[in-house]
Parts: C-alpha cells; sequence; structure tokens
C-alpha cells in the first residue's frame, strides 16, 4: 500500500502546473484499483472457499453418523449387554449405565471444586498474583492431553489398589472438568455488577452469604453453561478410561470394580474385525453424539436467556 | 434472594455496640471507664434485642473459612498438576536411570529384550502434528476471516454454532468416521491420485494402506480446525473497530482493512491460537490411534505407517509386561506433558497479550 502514488501524499495539490501529466497518473490508478479490488474479490471468494470446507466435513460426519446410526440402532441396544463374539444382537446397556456412573462421579468431585475455585479467583483473588497464577495453570491444566490424566489416576488410584476401578476413571475425569468449570465461573462472576454485591453488603449480609446468594446466583445461567461444557467435553473422553475404568463386558455398579464405559466400548468395537460390533459402534457414536450434542444445544439456549444478558 | 429474608445478625453497624456491652458485662472495672465514656449504654440490663445479638457471632468464622476452602480448591490446581508431575517423574525413575536423556534419541522399541527409545514416536507425533497444522492453519484463518469480517450477521450465528459443534464431537467418532470413510477414501481414490502427480517429490511412496501419517495429519486437521478458527475470530473481534474505520477512512478495500488494520494488530494472538491448535494435536490420541497404523518406524512417506507418543501409552500401556516397559511408557507420557505445558503456557501468554481487557467469552 505504501508504494501507491496516491494524490493524497504528495502536498503540492495546488500548483497543478508543476505535475506530471494527470492521464499518466490515473492509468496507474486505474490499474492499481483494479489489482486491489481484485485481491479483495479473491480473498473474499477464498474466505468463503474455507468456511464452506470446514462446513462440509462437518456435515458428510454427520450425516454418515445418523445413517449408519440409526439404520443400525434399536431397542436391543438399549437393554442388552454385548452379545458374545460370532452372536448376532446384544447392545451396550451396561456401557450406557458404566457412562453415566462414571460422569455422575466425576461431576460430583470436579463441578465443586472448579466452581470452588472460580469463585476464588473471581471474588477474592482480584488482582492478586496468585490468582494469576492459578488462573495461568487452570489454563494450561486444560491443555494437558487427557490421556496424561489417565496416566496419573492409574498411577496414583490403580496402582495402590491393584486392579482397575469406576472410582479411579471418575477422578480422572474430575480433574479434567476443573479447569474449564473454573475459567468459565471466573469469567461469569466478573460480569456481576459490584452495585449488586454491594447493595448486599451494605444489608448486613456477609461476604460469603453475599457470594452464594448473589453473585453466584446471578451469574447462574453462565456457570451452568461451563459446567455442561465440561460435562459434554469428559463424556467422550476415552483416552483416560482406556486404564482406568477399563471396560467391562459385563453388569458392574460397584466404584471398586472396571466398568464399561460408552466411549470405550466404541472404541473397542470399533478396531475389532467383526461386522456386527462395527454396527454396535456406529449405534453407540450415534447416541453418544446426540447426547453431547443436546448438551450443548441447552446450553446455548439457556446462555442465551441468562438474567444477565452481557453474561453470554 | 437474601435481601428479603430476615436481616442478618451481624450488620455492621452494631459490631461496635455488641463490643462495648460485651466488655460492660465481663469485666466491670473497665465498665466504669466505658460507661464514663459513653453514658448512654450504662444504664439498666441489656435489651431482648440486644441480649439475642450477642449470643449471635459476628461471622467472622463463617467468613474466613468460606474464604479459607476457596482458597484451598484454588490452590488444588496448582496440587493437580505438581502431583501430576512428580507421580509421572516418580514412576518413570527406572526408564530415566536406565536410559537417560538419549531415550528421546533412540529408535529402539523392543519389549522383549528391555529396549526402549521414543524418537520413532516423538518424529510421529511431530510430523502428523505439524503436517496437521499446515492444512489447518489457512483454512482457519479463512474461516475466522469471514465469520468476523465479511459474513452476513444472520449466518454468523449458525456458521460459529456449527463450528463449535464440530469441536463437541468426541475424539473417538472422529476416530470411526476415519476408520471406515477417510481410510477407503484415501486407500482407492485420493491416495493414487498423489502418487500420480506429487509422487515425485518422494513423500509419497511405498506401498498405500488408507492407514498412515497422512491419514492421521488429515483427521487431527479436522478436530483442531475448529479451536484454531474460534479463538482467532474472537481475537479478530477483540480489535477495535476504530482501527478498521480508519483504515477503510484512507480508502482501503475490505481485504486491505483486514489485513493491514486486522490481522497485523492480532498477528500475536493468531499465533497463540495456532500454537493452542498445535498443543491439541500433539496429544490427541484416541483418532490417531485409529488410523496412524501403530508401527514404531521413522520413514519419509507420508503413506507409511507410524505412532505416536500419545498413541503408543493408549495401546500398550495395559499391555506393559515388567517394571522397565512400564517405566518407559510413563516416561513418554511425562515428555508429553511436558512438551505440552510448555506449548500451551506460549500460547496462552500470547493469546493474553491480546484479548487482555476484552469482554468474556463462555466457550
Amino acid at each position: 500500500m505504501s508504494t501507491n502514488p496516491l494524490p493524497i501524499t504528495t502536498p503540492s495539490g495546488g500548483d497543478g502546473a508543476l505535475r506530471p501529466p494527470t492521464n499518466y497518473q490515473s492509468t496507474s490508478l486505474r490499474l492499481n484499483s483494479a489489482w486491489r479490488y481484485g485481491v479483495n474479490h479473491l480473498v473474499t471468494g477464498l474466505a468463503i472457499l474455507s468456511t464452506v470446507l470446514v462446513i462440509v466435513p462437518l456435515v458428510a460426519i454427520l450425516a454418515y453418523l445418523l445413517y449408519k446410526g440409526a439404520s443400525s440402532l434399536n431397542l436391543d441396544f438399549f437393554t442388552h449387554i454385548p452379545a458374545p463374539v460370532g452372536e448376532t444382537g446384544g447392545g451396550m446397556a451396561n456401557s450406557m449405565v458404566g457412562s453415566a456412573i462414571v460422569l455422575t462421579l466425576a461431576s460430583s468431585m470436579g463441578i465443586p471444586v472448579g466452581i470452588a475455585a472460580g469463585v476464588y479467583l473471581a471474588e477474592y483473588g482480584r488482582g492478586k498474583l496468585l490468582a494469576m497464577a492459578v488462573r495461568f495453570t487452570a489454563d494450561v491444566l486444560n491443555g494437558i492431553p487427557s490421556i496424561v490424566m489417565g496416566i496419573a489416576a492409574y498411577s496414583l488410584i490403580v496402582m495402590q489398589q491393584r486392579h482397575f476401578s469406576a472410582f479411579s476413571g471418575g477422578v480422572a475425569l474430575a480433574i479434567m472438568m476443573v479447569p474449564t468449570i473454573t475459567r468459565t465461573t471466573e469469567e461469569m462472576l466478573l460480569t456481576v455488577p459490584h452495585a449488586i454485591r454491594e447493595a448486599a453488603l451494605g444489608l448486613g449480609v456477609p461476604k460469603w452469604r453475599t457470594v452464594l446468594s448473589v453473585s453466584l446466583r446471578t451469574a447462574s445461567p453462565g456457570i451452568i453453561t461451563g459446567c455442561m461444557l465440561a460435562f459434554a467435553r469428559v463424556a467422550g473422553e476415552t483416552a483416560p478410561l482406556l486404564f482406568t475404568a477399563f471396560g467391562n463386558q459385563f453388569w458392574s455398579f460397584k466404584l471398586t470394580e472396571p466398568i464399561a464405559a460408552l466411549p470405550l466400548q466404541i472404541y473397542v468395537y470399533a478396531i475389532s474385525p467383526y461386522d456386527e460390533w462395527h454396527r454396535l459402534a456406529w449405534a453407540g457414536a450415534l447416541v453418544l453424539i446426540l447426547m453431547i450434542m443436546v448438551s450443548v444445544t441447552l446450553v446455548r439456549i439457556y446462555a442465551g436467556r441468562g438474567t444477565l444478558k452481557g453474561a453470554s | 434472594m437474601s435481601l428479603e429474608r430476615e436481616p442478618e445478625p451481624s450488620s455492621p453497624l452494631t459490631a461496635p455496640m455488641t463490643q462495648t456491652e460485651a466488655t460492660h458485662l465481663h469485666a466491670p472495672a473497665i465498665a466504669n471507664f466505658v460507661s464514663s465514656a459513653e453514658p448512654v449504654a450504662a444504664e439498666g440490663p441489656p435489651s431482648p434485642i440486644r441480649q439475642y445479638l450477642n449470643t449471635c457471632s459476628n461471622g467472622g468464622f463463617a467468613d474466613g473459612s468460606f474464604a479459607a476452602l476457596m482458597l484451598v480448591c484454588a490452590l488444588s490446581i496448582f496440587a493437580i498438576v505438581l502431583f501430576i508431575l512428580t507421580i509421572l517423574i516418580v514412576r518413570s525413575k527406572l526408564s530415566l536411570a536406565q536410559f537417560g536423556f538419549g531415550f528421546f534419541m533412540r529408535s529402539a522399541w523392543d519389549p522383549v529384550s528391555g529396549d526402549f527409545g521414543a524418537l520413532p514416536f516423538i518424529f510421529g507425533t511431530l510430523a502428523t502434528s505439524l503436517l496437521a497444522l499446515a492444512m489447518a492453519v489457512p483454512l482457519a484463518l479463512g474461516v475466522a476471516i469471514f465469520l468476523s469480517e465479511l459474513c452476513p450477521a444472520r449466518l454468523r450465528a449458525p456458521i460459529s454454532f456449527l463450528t463449535e459443534l464440530l469441536a463437541a464431537i468426541p475424539s473417538v467418532v472422529y476416530g470411526l468416521w476415519a476408520v471406515f470413510v477417510l481410510v477407503p477414501i484415501m486407500r482407492d481414490q485420493l491416495g493414487p491420485l498423489l502418487l500420480k502427480y506429487l509422487g515425485w517429490t518422494g513423500f509419497f511412496g511405498g506401498y498405500n494402506f488408507g492407514v498412515g501419517m497422512l491419514t492421521a495429519s488429515i483427521i487431527l486437521a479436522i478436530m483442531i480446525l475448529p479451536i484454531i478458527s474460534s479463538i482467532t475470530r474472537d481475537i479478530m473481534q477483540a480489535v477495535p473497530v476504530s482501527q478498521r474505520e480508519a483504515v477503510l477512512a484512507l480508502g482501503a478495500t475490505r481485504w486491505e482493512m483486514i489485513r493491514t488494520g486486522v490481522l497485523r494488530n492480532a498477528r500475536i494472538g493468531i499465533v497463540g491460537a495456532v500454537i493452542l491448535g498445535l498443543g491439541r494435536a500433539l496429544g490427541e490420541t484416541m483418532a490417531v490411534t485409529m488410523v496412524i497404523g501403530n508401527h514404531p518406524v521413522i520413514s519419509k512417506s507420508l503413506f507409511a505407517p507410524g505412532y505416536t507418543l500419545a498413541s503408543v501409552i493408549a495401546n500398550e500401556f495395559t499391555e506393559a509386561t515388567g517394571d522397565l516397559y512400564l517405566s518407559a511408557l510413563i516416561e513418554i507420557g511425562l515428555a508429553l506433558f511436558l512438551v505440552t505445558i510448555v506449548v500451551n503456557a506460549i500460547a496462552r501468554a500470547l493469546v493474553w497479550a491480546v484479548t487482555r481487557g476484552a469482554p468474556a467469552r463462555v466457550n
């Protein structure tokens, strides 16, 4: 742009007689502007093209998943446990129950800790160096590969107990939920106006009651959003469960025993050589993704009608 | 809602009075002095309300313990990271002692004779991640530019929602799709095409099974695209509108405005977003494990099978026999942990440098 012979850059605009023929300049300008607008259209086209290129695989994946999953889903899938190799039929009922157990466990550990840490960051630690460090650590923890969480939970619990357990899977997933929830809670609490807090404090409400009943309550739509996003993220996690929950072909409700989980079962079936198991893997993937999408969509709707419009 | 309830006993106004009253009751020696200073509080027994207030604490204990509880939870995040680091070091001590730093330079992987080296896995991880970045970054930039600058307002929300859905699909489902759709396409259509037109580069030699480094890179690129594009979009939206208006007022076309007004201001943040995507790609496990072929070799051909740090752990951890084998796998986990921490720390610092002070985002 700096090389453009724009007339505005020459200060001698007033004395037209001393300037080179205007004809030359206008031709150059015309060519130049044709080039510039050409580039502009080219880039616009490329941006649109890349958006289309990104949307297409998504639609392809979803459509294929719906097609394969819907055609292999039946009632048995929800009521039966896996059939032995070579037999048709069977389902993933135990995996779904197992996933529910592990996720409940993870949420009951991860959500309180995550929200409390977020409350500290937003209500107690504003401007403190410690809060900065915690915030940064949370962001870094968010990026640690899930398989490393699996190793950590394995080393902490499985190696001590000397057997795989649902509990260790829950711990691994809980660790993964904490940073997401912490950061969302903090961001949501920061959007709560100070005047509301000051009103509560001015009426003599202690700080802890102010935080619980005023700040958290005002920010609750956003915080619930964060919790559901964290939930949706860990619901599909397979890697940390590989050597913690381990999987199970039969019913199991005990926290101290290996338990089946939907993503694990999908993985095992997907890399198996049997067509019948492939069918079940597609059905499982459809169920899993519907579950996650429903929660993500709920989040969208819920976040859109929060008590604070600026919160989302 | 708590405002409508009964008034809390410990209002700041009553607190000093309570203290005077308490002194009056329990320490008669000083009471005379106090009462002489405040004649109003001296006469008569305390009223029932005052007596009730005296029995109440001022809430300092509850406040303090609540704050302490929140602090403990915040510190637990530190504790988690430190704990993971410690336990990984402790459990990989055997392998650290046996191989030292040479572990990352050796290409042997022989569980039978107990000879381990991580070089093929490091190569596989770096090659697939960088290739995925090369494919994903231009597309992600295009999407971000489209969403933040060019898109009609009516289309913006649905397209952002779609790209976020793309981010919400679990890794194992991507893997499933890749195994049954992408691998056949690579084997039968795309692979031969690449061999025919780009075979002279030498990157597409050997036998094409469909599974391999290129397939893994493509699925990785699809998976990291939404992350990079949504963060880049946020960063571009954090650039002040006045910057855009200033450039447009100088007669720039829209692309010149985006290039000089937006991209140049946001470049640090965009680099951060790309590194964040790299961090995600380095640690991605399931989808890559399902399509990379899982064979620890270093090959020039992108059709050749490979192995990554994360997928060797996923595949062999539960089958590891012997302490040294397990320890070597945990050391690979340690390497992965340290690399992703460094990569993420750099990325976050860059993103923060740009979006600091920008409005909060939910996801």
